[in-house]
């Protein structure tokens, strides 16, 4: 029997170690050469997982199930296949954004939002009690058997009386050797992991010491499976071959014994699978801790192969001692103890007792460090924060109180949980009841990292309702066990309703209470978290964290231009320094600022980049929802600007946006090849209308000078002609000498007006003069065609301001036009002057063929010639209706024409009155 | 390497549904005897087998990306007409 005092010495001594090698790679890190950053190290650490359940109940369980021990680590093997992409992805996304928790990972997924942190938090706080109580009750167990267990004569009571144990229940609560466990780790747990404030939240010393653990009960295992095989049998297959002339043992050689059977078997697998991921410790030294993304490689088969050394000797160490003990006097959890001690092997019992240690410390120190983290940044800070008056006070002095306070109420709990539950649970049964709460995890994170329409109501909806199934099938059972509900409603449902039994809800009785939670609970945890999700609207910023976690691999920019709203350098240095220090912040700020170049001194305002830095700096200290809400309490303005959401979301809309672009780019193209077309036809038209009048204007000018040189060759070559007829010649060359000066004349006219070197007199014009001065130099023309003219003139004078021979010009130029479309005898024109307000009105009446629409619009243009009138030939030169419109236009008025083909056409003009002077 | 990267993914997702498979039921109860090979019961031997060639099979091609990159072949030369 060994001493009690030995026990604690050894026992202190080994906590000693463990505390020296944690100080030791804490010193290596602070100076820059981690002993941590190997796949090694990485793989003993995440070893965590193998705890005293491993260790004791491993054994337990292969006694009464056989095989049943063994998915709980062929999951983890299977889910290690998956590591290199889906773990690997997480690591990626929690380095990116400063993820301290699995709590905080799943707010940040979704929308950063704090409730959901907190649920997170009181989910995995409840649901690792069970956990923690197992460590306790094992560790308490382990070191009652060794001071006690008296060789062969020492019986202990019946695995399933445990509650009479006289070593537990002898003893009050708040005493026993239970409670200095407890206390011994919380102490120890402290000091491991709440030393400093942490920005990255990372332990090197930890996880070295872990590292260690993972050897010493590997080795504390392997050691008594030899020891039992070898010594105790000449071999394992010695053994077995004992244990298969026993009738009960070799039931435990197929799955018959299996609890559940394969249903139960494939629940354990998918549960284990689900643990090793989402575990908050195994979160915490898989994502958190991780040095090198690379080192996740090498892990995803030393791991298993870790499980599967640990797992060898197993089942000889329970069936020898189902040997030694045949008649149930000693609980098989503790058979790796029991049998050393039977043989009187104290010092192989010690240093397996030792193995047992390092595997629930590990556990205990991980656990609790990962759930104080979580506690404090998930549940405290957004409490303290909301407090107005803790808003501008300095919180980093109480961030280590409030951790270390949270360790030592957590193990306190699982003390709880252990005297009132614990005592009446097998070890692996309560660290089950762990995992099925993990596994409510599951969900959020995997849909969460490759469904981005996952949405935050989703997300409580799922894990609410998870948690809440997993409470009642689970948790309540438990709690009518330890006596504190009636058993009835496991037996006839609540208030005697049969259909929501916990063990068989909804009648469902097919499945062992596991099976049957992990069922229902995942089902509504999915189920909700989709269905939700499908008929939510995310909003900018639910939006913007599921791209930055679905597409971690392509957007790894990602804090630029987030932040488009303003704050100040100091305002950031002052927030940041109030949670990790002013000295901390001091360096971090300048190391960025020489990072990227400017003096923080002179600069005054942040920049995004810059608020994106503290943002991940506060981040690593009290979580990212709470950073998010202290940074939006400094910065002022948008939280997000479009530019910077536009950024980030998926490839898609960028593409919708620059087809986009590209249409509206194709149609401005279209349009402008309309316009130019249309130019180019006008161009080709006027160009056309230029030879037209150079052909014109040539055949105009040729046909009086023909004239008028023929009829001056006669009267040169004939000398002889009578009188009468050399006049009559005369006349003619006169009148067609006139005829082309005034074709010259008004070629010049235009041209002059065109470009503008024309010059005009501004005078008070009596427009009634102007007509009758304008009809009675026409008159001759009128009568010569017998044309009948009729005028309409107001009484009065009426005034414009105007050039007074180009109006004249103008009348007789539309007289004369009205004129040549007449019809000589019937023709009829009429010219009407009347006065509206403010302007004066001249019409041109004719009753001649009128003018087709199409033509209208383009009378007044330079060189247009009617066309399809009477006989092909022009008419005229094609510039008179042209100066007219210059001359009118010149002073201000408008000249239009009305008319319809066959009913004669209105020429019309008007001008302003002038002022009364 | 997109497209070896994405060969190791569909590696490993294979193993793994080969693994789902082969450690559980119907396959398993075929193994689910009192029977001994090799002085070791028959279940246990089959569950460690698959185990450890579960494990050989995850190293293999995790392992053999890094120590030989894939070597893609050129192009073999168009013939001129």
């Amino acid at each position: 029997m060994l001493q009690e005092w030995v026990i604690l010495l050894v026992s202190f001594c080994y906590l000693g170690i463990l505390f020296a090698i944690a100080y030791y790679g804490d010193k290596r890190a602070d100076a820059g050469r981690s002993i941590i950053s190997n796949p090694y190290i990485y793989t003993l650490s995440i070893a965590v997982y193998c705890t005293a359940w491993t260790f004791y109940g491993s054994v337990g369980r292969a006694a009464t199930t056989g095989a049943g021990f063994l998915p709980i680590y062929l999951g983890p093997t299977l889910m290690a296949a998956l590591w290199w992409f889906v773990l690997r992805k997480i690591i990626r996304i929690a380095k990116v954004h400063r993820i301290t928790s699995i709590a905080d990972f799943i707010s940040s997924r979704y929308a950063k939002d704090p409730l959901i942190g907190g649920i997170v938090t009181i989910i995995a706080v409840v649901g690792i009690l069970p956990y923690i109580s197992l460590q306790l009750k094992a560790v308490s167990v382990s070191f009652n058997v060794l001071h006690t267990f008296q060789g062969k004569t020492h019986i202990l009571p019946a695995a399933d009386s445990v509650i009479s144990n006289p070593y537990i229940n002898t003893l009050s609560m708040w005493s026993g050797t239970a409670l200095y466990v407890t206390l011994a780790m919380s102490v120890f747990a402290i000091l491991f992991g709440t030393r400093h404030i942490d920005a990255s939240e990372r332990h090197e010393g930890m996880v070295a010491a872990v590292a260690f653990e993972s050897v010493v009960k590997l080795v504390a295992f392997l050691v008594a499976g030899i020891f039992v095989s070898y010594y105790l049998f000449s071999g394992p297959t010695e053994l077995i071959y004992d244990a298969v002339k026993s009738p009960e043992l070799s039931k435990l050689m197929n799955l018959e014994a299996l609890g559940g059977g394969y249903t139960n078997w494939f629940t354990l697998t998918f549960l284990s699978m689900m643990a090793i991921m989402f575990l908050p410790r195994q979160f915490h030294i898989l994502v958190v801790e991780n040095v090198n993304e690379e080192h996740v490689k090498k892990a995803s088969w030393l791991f298993p192969l870790y499980l599967l050394a640990i797992n060898l000797f197993v089942l000889p160490i329970s069936f020898a001692g189902l040997l030694f003990f045949p008649d149930g006097s000693v609980d098989p959890d503790t058979f790796v103890l029991a049998v050393p001690l039977h043989t009187n092997q104290e010092f192989v019992a010690l240093f397996v007792y030792l193995g047992g240690l390092s595997a629930a410390t590990g556990m205990v120190i991980v656990a609790t460090i990962a759930l104080s983290t979580m506690v404090c940044n998930d549940l405290v800070m957004p409490v303290l924060l909301r407090i107005r008056f803790l808003q501008r006070s300095d919180l980093s002095s109480v961030l280590l109180p409030i951790r270390r306070g949270s360790i030592l109420v957590i193990l306190l709990l699982g003390y709880v949980f252990f005297r009132l539950i614990g005592e009446s649970y097998a070890l692996v049964t309560l660290g089950l009841v762990s995992f099925a709460a993990a596994a409510q995890f599951a969900p959020v994170i995997l849909i969460g990292i490759y469904w981005k329409g996952a949405s935050r109501r989703g997300a409580i909806a799922g894990l609410l309702a998870g948690f809440a199934v997993w409470t009642y099938t689970l948790l309540v059972p438990s709690f009518v066990k330890s006596g504190w509900i009636a058993t009835s409603i496991l037996e006839s449902g609540p208030f005697g309703i049969e259909l929501l039994g916990p063990y068989h809800l909804f009648g469902l009785n097919m499945f062992d209470p596991l099976t049957h939670s992990v069922f229902w609970s995942m089902l509504a945890n999915v189920g909700l978290l989709v269905g939700v999700s499908l008929f939510d609207r995310q909003n900018a910023m639910e939006r913007l964290q599921a791209a930055h976690f679905v597409d971690v691999f392509r957007h790894e920019d990602i804090d630029t231009g987030l932040w488009s709203g303003t704050t100040t350098v100091a305002e950031l240095k002052g927030l940041v320094g109030r949670f990790i220090g002013v000295e901390q912040t001091d360096k971090a700020f300048s190391e960025y600022a020489a990072e990227h170049d400017f003096d923080v001194k002179t600069k005054a305002l942040a920049d995004a980049n810059l608020v994106g830095f503290a943002e991940r700096k506060l981040a690593g200290a009290i979580g990212s929802a709470s950073a998010r809400v202290m940074i939006s309490s400094v910065v002022k303005g948008e939280e997000i600007s479009i530019e910077g959401l536009m950024k980030i979301l998926d490839e898609t809309s960028q593409v919708i946006e620059y087809s986009h672009r590209l249409e509206e780019k194709s149609r401005e193209l279209e349009k402008a090849t309309a316009e130019l077309r249309a130019a180019n036809k006008r161009l080709t038209e006027l160009d056309r209308l230029k030879d037209e009048f150079v052909s014109t204007v040539t055949h105009e000018l040729r046909t009086p000078l023909t004239s008028v040189r023929a009829f001056s060759e006669i009267l040169r070559d004939n000398p002889a002609l009578p009188l009468e007829e050399r006049q009559k010649f005369l006349d003619i060359i006169v009148k067609e000498s006139e005829r082309l000066t005034r074709l010259i004349n008004q070629v010049l006219d235009l041209a002059k007006i065109e470009s503008g070197s024309a010059e005009w007199t501004r005078e008070c014009v009596d427009l009634n003069e102007v007509v009758e001065e304008a009809s009675s130099s026409i008159s001759q023309l009128f009568h010569e065609n017998s044309i009948h003219l009729e005028e309409i003139v107001p009484e009065g004078a009426v005034f414009v301001m105007a050039d007074r021979d180009r109006l004249i010009q103008v009348v007789i130029n539309l007289m004369s036009n009205a004129v040549k479309f007449c019809e000589p005898g019937t023709g009829q024109v009429t010219i009407r002057l009347s006065t509206l307000p403010g302007k004066v009105r001249v019409e041109v009446v004719d009753n001649g063929p009128g003018i087709h629409p199409d033509e209208q619009e383009r009378i007044f243009e330079k060189f247009h010639q009617l066309k399809g009138l009477r006989d092909e030939k022009p008419r005229g030169s094609g510039l008179g209706l042209t100066i007219c419109h210059r001359i009118i236009k010149h002073h201000g008025g408008h000249i239009w024409v009305e008319s319809k083909p066959g009913a004669g056409s209105k020429f019309i003009f008007e001008l302003a009155l002038a002022e009364k002077v | 390497m997109p497209e070896v990267k994405r060969r190791q993914n569909e590696r490993l997702i294979v193993i793994l549904i080969i693994g789902v498979i082969a450690l559980n039921y119907p396959l398993l109860s075929l193994f689910s005897k009192v029977k001994l090979i090799f002085g070791i019961p028959v279940l246990y031997f089959y569950l460690f087998t698959v185990w450890t060639v579960f494990i050989g099979c995850v190293a293999l091609v995790l392992e053999k990306t890094t120590s030989s990159p894939l070597i893609i072949p050129s192009p073999k030369p168009e013939k001129a007409e």
